[in-house]
């Protein structure tokens, strides 16, 4: 079979974060991935997604920021002609790490903010940054860099949806990402607190259509539905091994960027070349395509269009990766989603439930 | 988990704009040829937008200078056929998704 080579690597560098977010999709284990790759690692896997086909870079993390050598990544990838992605905290986006990135050839930056103020927004992060987020958005746009922020929804920020945008309005934000949680990794540890009722996403719907209509053609709205929610799962990352390429920082390459767990061998850069894995890995090659579906998937006429969901969201809920995503209100285990869902529109549920912080010792 | 897959449509095309406009590429937008896959691509944060022959004619001459006007007579000097209606629906159409800026001519 013929297999198309990724059209973008995400780059994990570290998984260190100043900020401690509750919703982080990083592994909960985070003390296992403190071997990072070198820089020379870092530059032959930027070069060999390249040469693989690969059209972006996003560098991640953690706080990608925390690499020292995140302007030499940058070159690598400019001088590989892929569109370079920084997706930051913004915390340590100094003016001359700034200047630095710039002369590099970073081509986009997204910041992330947790909410419109400084209370809520450094209670959710765990770590008093807004102000210097606000600070380093305005840098972005200073330098001459498209600004996207990307805010991550979830129960105890959501209802300041229109208080958010108006924020990004006045940052002259080009995009902004407003993504409900999806729980992966520390996510699925806080869910209870995290996942919101019914009533919060439908006034949340409102005031977002409504923005959209309002700032067209100036600002950018991308809205991304719960899928706990949704009648029908997520097509992830556009299908297994098909698109997009994680690379952990510790070297691990995975399909999705919440597989760590799944039971199936590592394929690490270090001992592979990023070709082998990409094509021929048992961790890429395992749910590609629809052969491994079982019913109702199988069977199903929207099975190349959502393409049975998230393997990794089965796994996580049922232990097996091949059944169905059980977010689809089709799939066999659709009651374990449809009692989270129950449980976070109890009328005894409050908005505000404890997190557990994002952190190195669990 | 990627994220574009799940995004809504951009909505129905309802903006245009004269042809003396000069549209250039968006802030953060870039035009490539992409070896592996033997097309033009446009590239942007999260979006990878593959160009038909068409659209990278277009697009080609969208560089800040030439007005719509001249964008039109620039692809009549290579095709037959060049209905003015059809380029003009194209450019607004991805500068309402901000993959190109249009900015008045005088």
């Amino acid at each position: 079979m013929e297999i198309d080579g990724p059209l973008g690597l995400l780059a994990e560098l570290t998984y260190r974060c100043p900020l401690a977010c509750a919703y982080c999709s990083n592994p909960v284990e985070l003390a296992a991935y403190r071997e990072e790759l070198t820089t020379a690692e870092w530059q032959r896997v930027i070069t060999e997604a390249a040469e693989l086909g690969a059209l972006q870079c996003h560098l991640s993390g953690g706080e990608p920021l925390l690499r020292r050598d995140l302007a030499d990544l940058v070159r690598t990838a400019a001088e590989q002609g892929l569109y370079t992605n920084l997706v930051t905290s913004a915390l340590g986006f100094t003016a001359a790490r700034a200047a630095e990135l710039h002369d590099a050839g970073l081509d986009h930056v997204q910041v992330s903010l947790q909410a419109d103020e400084p209370q809520l927004s450094d209670r959710i992060a765990g770590s008093p940054s807004f102000a210097r987020k606000i600070e380093a958005a305005r840098r972005v746009r200073e330098l001459g860099w498209p600004l996207t922020l990307n805010v991550v929804l979830h129960r105890q920020n959501i209802d300041r949806v229109a208080e958010v945008l108006a924020a990004a309005e006045e940052l002259e934000a080009d995009r902004i990402e407003l993504a409900n949680t999806q729980y992966y990794g520390w996510a699925a540890v806080n869910r209870a607190a995290l996942l919101p009722s019914r009533d919060q996403l439908a006034a949340a719907e409102v005031v977002v259509r409504a923005a959209k209509e309002r700032l067209r053609g100036r600002m950018e709205i991308i809205y991304v539905i719960p899928d706990y929610y949704a009648t029908y799962p997520k097509p992830c990352m556009g299908g297994w091994g098909a698109r997009q390429l994680v690379v952990v920082p510790t070297g691990d390459a995975l399909p999705c960027l919440a597989a760590h767990d799944l039971p199936l061998p590592a394929a690490n850069v270090r001992e592979h070349p990023l070709s082998w894995i990409w094509r021929d890995s048992p961790i890429f090659s395992a749910y590609r395509g629809t052969d491994w579906m079982q019913d109702p998937c199988r069977s199903c006429a929207r099975r190349e269009v959502d393409l049975g969901g998230c393997r990794c969201q089965a796994f996580a809920l049922t232990g097996d990766a091949t059944r169905t995503d059980p977010v689809c209100h089709l799939a066999p285990d659709h009651d374990v989603v449809e009692a989270a869902v129950a449980e976070a529109n109890a009328a005894s549920r409050p908005v505000e439930l404890p997190l557990v912080a994002r952190s190195f010792r669990r | 988990m990627t994220r574009d897959a799940q995004r809504s449509g951009a909505g129905p095309l309802t903006q245009s704009f004269p042809t003396t406009g000069v549209p250039r590429l968006g802030r953060g937008v870039k035009l490539r040829y992409d070896r592996a896959r033997e097309r033009h691509v446009l590239l942007l944060p999260e979006t990878v937008v593959v160009l038909n022959t068409t659209g990278t004619a277009i697009l080609e001459l969208c560089d800040g200078q030439r007005t719509v006007a001249d964008i039109v007579d620039a692809l009549r000097e290579t095709y037959a056929d060049v209905p003015e209606g059809q380029v003009v629906a194209y450019l607004a159409k991805l500068a309402e998704r901000r993959h190109l800026e249009i900015t008045d001519g005088d």
